[in-house]
C-alpha cells in the first residue's frame, strides 16, 4: 500500500528581550540557578504580571514577516497543568485570540520544488523552568531562571508531506526569526525548539490518521531522523494490524528511535480560560507601524533580487541569503568587485570552506568583504589567475593586508607577456623532445605534461589560456 | 447539562483538589445547576457581541523591556522546604 505522511510543526522560539515577558527578571542565558527568578516568576501569592512591550513588538514583526493577519485585540489565557517547573500551576499563554493569525511560509526543496506551508497562528506565552532529574537521589532540582522567558509559539498547518519538507520549513522559520532579529535561534541553548505532529494515512484518504507528537527536537538533523523513524513505526504498526495511539513521544538520538513519553490520561484537558490578571492587548496602527518600520528586506525578496540584479543561479541565491550577515557580505563583495558571479563562487567556495575549517561565522571572517572584493578585481582584470588567487586568499586570511600588496610583495602578478611565455615554452620543448614526438604521434595526453612544465617553471604565474594557445601552436608547428 | 459523580472526581483530580467522597454528589448537583444557568444564557442571540475577556473596559499596559529585578535568591530560598546548590528540590519527577 502507498502511504502518505502528514506533518505539522509547533515551534517555540525564545524572543530576544532583556527581561521576561511578565516580570523584570533578566533573561540572560547561563546564570547561576534561580538568580534570575523573581517573585512573579516564582508564582508567589499576590504578584501580578505586567506585559513586556518588546515581546509584543517582536511578535508583530514576525506576523508581518510571514504575511499574517495581526490581531487588533489578543487575549492571554491560563493553560492549567501541574508540574514542578511551572510554579503557578498554569502557564500564561494565548488560546482563542492569539496575537498573530494565519500566515504562510514558502519553502524550496533541494530538488527545486517550491511549497507554501500555512501558519495557523503564532501566540505569545511564557516558558517554564528547567527540571534536573539526574543529580539528586530521590529528588528533582528545579531552576526557574527560564520560567517566564518570552516565547512565540508558531503553529503550522498539517501541510508537510515528508521529513524533508518539515526540515525545510523549520529551517525557513529559523532563518526568518534570526533575519528579523526577534530571536537568536540558538538551538543548543533551547532558543528554538521544534515539536512535530506526525501521522500517516493510505494515499488518497482525505481524513487524517491518528497522530503522535514528538517533543523538543533540538537539531534539524534529529528532526528529520525522528520523523523518518516515526513514520516507519506507524506504518509497521498499522500494517501489522495495530493502531496508532495519540501520545507524546521523545526522540532518542543515541538509539535513533522515538519512544513513549507519556500517554496523557486527560489529553489536552488544560481548561484554558482568560487570565483575569491581564487585560486584552490592543494593537493600534501606530504601534504596528513602529514595530515593522525597520524590518529588513526579507530573505525571499532578497533571493529574487539577487537572481534578477546579479544574475545568480537558484542555488547561489539561496545559499547567499541563508543569513543576513552573509547576504550583506555578498552584496559588498559583488559591488566592490563588479563581478557578482565570481563573488558568489568565492564566498560559496573558498571563503565558506575556510570559515568552516576554523569554525567561524561570517561576521568573524578574517578576510573582510573589502579585501575579498580587492582580490576578485585582480582576477577579473587578469592580474592573477584563479589558482594564484587562492594563494593570495590564504595570505589575506593568515596575514591580512590587501590583495595588491600581497601580489606585489610575493611577485604573483600573472605573466601575460606572450613573448616571455613563448621563450619559456621554447626551452621546454627543446628539453623534452621525446614527449614532443609522442604528442605529434597522437598521444594527446602528453599535452598536460607541457602545461604542467610551463606552470611549474613560471611558478603558476603564466596566464593559463595563453599557455594553452601558444603550446598548441608550437607543438603542432 | 448534568454532571455526575465521576465528572466531579475528574475535575477535582485535574485541579488537585481533595474533595471528600461524601461531598461529591452535592457538588455534582450544585455544579449542574450552574451549568444549567449558563445553558439558559447560551440561548441568547449574541451575534455581533465581542466575547468579554475581562470585566474592565481597559487594555493592557505595556512595560518597557528592562531587567530591573535584583537577585534575591537567598531570601526566596529561605522559605523553601528544600534547596541545594541554588536549586529548589522537589520529590522526584519521572517523565
Amino acid at each position: 500500500m502507498q502511504w502518505e505522511t502528514v506533518i505539522g510543526l509547533e515551534i517555540h522560539t525564545q524572543l530576544a528581550t532583556q527581561s521576561k515577558i511578565f516580570s523584570g527578571s533578566s533573561t540572560r542565558f547561563g546564570a547561576a540557578p534561580n538568580t534570575q527568578a523573581c517573585a512573579v516568576d516564582l508564582g508567589l501569592p499576590g504578584v501580578l504580571p505586567v506585559l513586556n512591550r518588546e515581546a509584543v513588538r517582536l511578535a508583530v514583526r514576525f506576523g508581518k514577516a510571514i504575511d499574517a493577519e495581526l490581531a487588533e485585540r489578543s487575549v492571554f489565557a491560563r493553560k492549567n497543568y501541574f508540574y514542578p517547573d511551572l510554579p503557578k500551576g498554569y502557564q500564561i499563554s494565548q488560546y482563542e485570540f492569539p496575537i498573530v493569525g494565519e500566515g504562510r511560509v514558502e519553502i524550496v526543496l533541494d530538488d527545486g520544488t517550491v511549497h507554501e506551508i500555512g501558519v495557523t497562528r503564532a501566540h505569545l506565552e511564557e516558558d517554564a523552568g528547567k527540571s534536573l532529574h539526574e543529580d539528586y537521589q530521590g529528588s528533582t532540582g528545579i531552576d526557574l531562571n527560564r520560567a517566564g522567558t518570552p516565547l512565540l509559539e508558531i503553529v503550522s498547518e498539517p501541510d508537510m508531506r515528508s521529513a524533508a519538507q518539515a526540515v525545510a520549513y523549520a529551517k525557513k522559520v529559523h532563518q526568518i526569526v534570526r533575519w528579523i532579529g526577534i530571536s537568536d535561534g540558538n538551538m543548543q541553548e533551547g532558543s528554538f525548539r521544534v515539536d512535530a505532529n506526525v501521522s500517516v494515512r493510505p494515499a488518497g484518504q482525505t481524513t487524517f490518521g491518528t497522530r503522535a507528537e514528538i517533543k523538543n527536537v533540538n537539531s534539524f538533523r534529529f528532526l528529520e531522523r525522528a520523523i523518518q523513524f516515526e513514520v516507519e513505526r506507524q506504518i509497521d504498526l498499522i500494517t501489522a494490524g495495530g493502531k496508532v495511539v495519540q501520545e507524546t513521544r521523545l526522540y532518542d538520538p543515541d538509539r535513533d528511535e522515538t519512544r513513549t513519553m507519556r500517554v496523557k490520561e486527560e489529553a489536552n484537558d488544560y481548561r484554558y480560560f482568560p487570565d483575569p490578571d491581564l487585560l486584552p492587548v490592543q494593537l493600534d496602527a501606530a504601534f504596528i507601524a513602529a514595530a515593522i518600520a525597520d524590518l529588513p528586506e526579507l530573505p525571499d525578496a532578497m533571493r529574487e533580487r539577487f537572481q534578477a540584479d546579479y544574475g545568480l543561479a537558484d542555488y547561489d541565491a539561496n545559499l547567499l541569503t541563508a543569513g543576513r550577515e552573509l547576504a550583506a557580505f555578498f552584496e559588498a563583495v559583488a559591488q566592490g568587485s563588479g563581478a557578482p558571479k565570481l563573488a558568489a563562487n568565492w564566498i560559496g567556495g573558498e571563503l565558506t570552506a575556510a570559515l568552516n575549517k576554523s569554525g567561524l561565522e561570517i561576521g568573524a571572517s578574517p578576510v573582510t568583504a573589502d579585501q575579498l572584493a580587492g582580490l576578485i578585481r585582480r582576477i577579473q582584470d587578469g592580474t592573477i589567475s584563479g589558482k594564484i588567487a587562492k594563494q593570495v586568499f590564504e595570505a589575506l586570511w593568515n596575514d591580512g593586508g590587501d590583495a595588491d600588496q600581497v601580489i606585489a610583495e610575493q611577485g604573483l602578478k600573472q605573466i601575460t607577456d606572450s613573448g616571455a611565455i613563448e621563450s619559456l615554452i621554447d626551452s621546454i620543448i627543446a628539453a623534452n623532445q621525446d614527449q614532443v614526438a609522442q604528442y605529434r604521434a597522437g598521444k594527446e595526453k602528453v599535452f598536460g605534461f607541457f602545461v604542467g612544465q610551463v606552470m611549474k617553471q613560471s611558478q603558476g604565474k603564466a596566464n593559463p589560456q595563453q599557455v594553452n594557445d601558444l603550446l598548441k601552436q608550437k607543438l603542432l608547428a | 447539562m448534568a454532571l455526575d459523580r465521576s465528572d466531579v472526581e475528574k475535575i477535582a483530580h485535574l485541579a488537585r483538589l481533595a474533595v471528600a467522597p461524601a461531598d461529591c454528589d452535592r457538588y455534582a448537583h450544585d455544579l449542574s445547576n450552574i451549568l444549567d444557568l449558563v445553558a439558559r444564557m447560551d440561548a441568547v442571540d449574541t451575534t455581533g457581541v465581542e466575547p468579554m475577556a475581562h470585566p474592565l473596559h481597559m487594555t493592557q499596559r505595556l512595560r518597557p523591556d528592562l531587567a530591573t529585578e535584583p537577585d534575591q535568591r537567598d531570601r526566596f530560598q529561605a522559605i523553601a522546604p528544600q534547596t541545594d546548590a541554588g536549586l529548589y528540590l522537589v520529590p522526584k519527577v519521572i517523565e
